[in-house]
């Protein structure tokens, strides 16, 4: 579509970086006068309510702010005043489309404050469980944004006939399609039955089928293309300086997966690539998505097969009178959105003296505004879909 | 990595005077932090992203805390490039009351923009040099700072649809206890 990015140069090296001096905004052509419209809160293609105050010259973006806080109710404060276990169940609601990570997120980080050990078995129904919740947001969020790009209902509908078989087998294993309240501190609250293994086997068999049915129809799809190849060009150097992280940060470039980087749980054992992007534009997130199923798809197969026997929750855990020692953690997992991290600090007491959540949907927003400038207003909330956020974890 | 000792030294060495100590964690088998003083912190910050050695050009987390005679916030750097991390710094304000200034991090680090709006919105933390400090979660025209321990939440029963007589009390005892303590009225200004 536009390719009057080229007005803007988006490509700050480091030093310009220095004393913030992003794009503040673009030339005005001079002619009319701006036109200031806010997408949001209730636009569909917002994901929830979002809202970006837009300065528009024309048809073309010069500015744009987004404003949060919507769907804020102060999660932290929340769970500062509850004992540890308690937000457990709240932390499904942070980023309602993949609650096992965020389950995994804040056990990983608490365990990390106790020192607390997890069996084998259940390690393996974390990375099971973790692949499974990437793989039907990665799903989704490439339905989503076709869906944005025009074509109703087709993409999004075959993504969510995926998502449904992995929310019936999340329903089975934790009673529950998205509100898991699965993981525990040292283990999993229930036991994987070997039918349910048999069936997860069964889904994931069919998952390389769908990837390639997906590819065919999108990859090379001419609408496609010409709308995303080139818009919302994000630099790796600005990315990384503003903290961007996930696919959106591999698309750009940048080899940062935190998988592999602190290879927490048992992602040590599994084979599989990281995909990385050449141009940082739209195309090259949805691509990156794309790629990543079939990585997931590719340790789904390898944990099924190696899976051991055991116990799924550490016996010496303490649950009644969970109190841990004086001290700070930070524990971070890639989350399908990103780097999620739990910040804790404990005072000894029952619960925490300080809780805090890294949200990265929240922080990838940060460059929205220098992705946008100088594109029109329809790519606008392409750019924005190819984000991925989700409001639950933003606004928190 | 080198160990939070090293880093120190290093710091020392490269910028004279700048006020580094290590903040020891609680419980030691978790990882020590460095406390800055707030008057260097640019300069260390910046050194810590450009060292050949750290490269720490990836700022993951800010975040307040409230501590009994002091707000803090603590920054959690990593290195993309050396996939190496976190560092952990932290800067204390003078109280919590009256000098609650840190100097921002976001002129080094962008991703701090959007999270030193969240601390100063939710702890009141006030970042000199930020481009552009407004509250991030909370709206415009609101007054306190939530995430403060000692936050007092506003009795907003008089805006119940069937407010009776034990609500409306309620109301007026929270409306006298705030007229004679410091706690300022969150909803006035609100819908200026």
């Amino acid at each position: 579509m536009t390719m009057s990015s080229s007005a803007i140069d988006i490509s700050a090296s480091p030093e310009k970086l220095e004393g913030w001096n992003r794009p503040a905004s673009i030339a005005e052509s001079g002619d009319g006068e701006l036109l200031e419209v806010a997408m949001g809160p209730h636009h569909p293609s917002t994901h929830g309510v979002f809202r970006m105050d837009v300065s528009l010259d024309g048809e073309r973006v010069v500015r744009l702010k987004p404003v949060f806080g919507y769907l804020h109710r102060n999660h932290e404060k929340i769970a500062e005043s509850i004992s540890y276990l308690a937000s457990m169940p709240y932390t499904d609601r942070l980023d309602y489309i993949c609650p096992l990570t965020n389950n995994w997120a804040y056990a990983l980080a608490v365990e990390k404050l106790v020192g607390q050990a997890v069996p084998e078995r259940a390690e393996y129904l974390r990375v099971i469980l973790g692949e499974l919740t990437r793989f039907q947001n990665h799903a989704g969020s490439i339905g989503f944004l076709i869906q944005e790009m025009g074509a109703s209902g087709t993409p999004l509908m075959y993504a969510f006939r995926e998502r449904e078989k992995i929310l019936d087998l999340f329903e089975e294993l934790t009673g529950a399609r998205m509100m898991v309240n699965y993981m525990r501190f040292g283990g999993c609250r229930v036991d994987a039955s070997p039918a349910w293994l048999e069936k997860t086997r069964t889904v994931v068999a069919g998952l390389p089928g769908f990837v390639d049915e997906f590819e065919a129809l999108l990859a090379t799809n001419e609408i496609l293309v010409a709308r995303t190849q080139g818009v919302g060009v994000l630099k790796p150097e600005v990315a990384v300086n503003a903290g961007v992280t996930g696919a959106m940060l591999r698309a750009s470039g940048v080899d940062y997966d935190i998988r592999k980087v602190d290879s927490y749980g048992i992602y040590d054992r599994f084979k599989f690539r990281v995909p990385l992007g050449d141009h940082g534009d739209v195309y090259d997130r949805f691509m990156i998505r794309l790629l990543e199923m079939r990585e997931s798809i590719g340790i789904l197969q390898q944990a099924l097969k190696e899976i051991p026997g055991g116990p799924v929750m550490d016996p010496k855990a303490k649950i009644r009178g969970f109190r841990p020692k004086p001290g700070e953690a930070y524990g971070r997992i890639e989350a399908p959105k990103g780097e999620l991290g739990f910040y804790l600090i404990s005072d000894g007491g029952p619960n925490p003296y300080r809780y805090r959540v890294r949200p990265p949907s929240l922080i990838n927003l940060t460059v929205l505004e220098d992705m946008c400038l100088g594109h029109d207003v329809a790519d606008v909330v392409l750019i924005f879909g190819s984000v991925d956020i989700v409001l639950g974890e933003v606004d928190r | 990595m080198k160990t939070v000792e090293e880093i120190k030294s290093m710091i020392e060495a490269a910028i004279p005077g700048a006020g580094v100590e290590i903040a020891s964690n609680p419980n030691p088998a978790l990882p020590h932090s460095l406390r800055i003083a707030p008057g260097c912190a640019l300069d260390v910050a910046k050194f810590l992203r450009d060292d050949a050695e750290l490269k720490l050009d990836y700022l993951s987390n800010v975040t307040g805390v409230d501590w009994p005679n002091s707000l803090e916030a603590v920054y959690h750097l990593y290195s993309v490039e050396k996939k190496h991390g976190p560092v952990v710094i932290r800067m204390h304000t003078v109280n919590r009351s009256d000098q609650v200034d840190l100097p921002s991090l976001a002129p080094v680090w962008r991703s701090a923009e959007f999270q030193e709006r969240e601390v100063f919105d939710l702890y009141g933390i006030v970042f000199t040099g930020h481009p552009d400090l407004r509250r991030l979660l909370m709206w415009d025209g609101f007054k306190d700072h939530p995430m403060r321990r000692d936050y007092v939440e506003p009795d907003d029963f008089e805006y119940e649809p069937t407010a009776h007589d034990e609500v409306l009390k309620r109301a007026e005892a929270h409306r006298n206890r705030e007229q004679g303590s410091e706690i300022r009225d969150q909803e006035d200004g609100a819908m200026a």
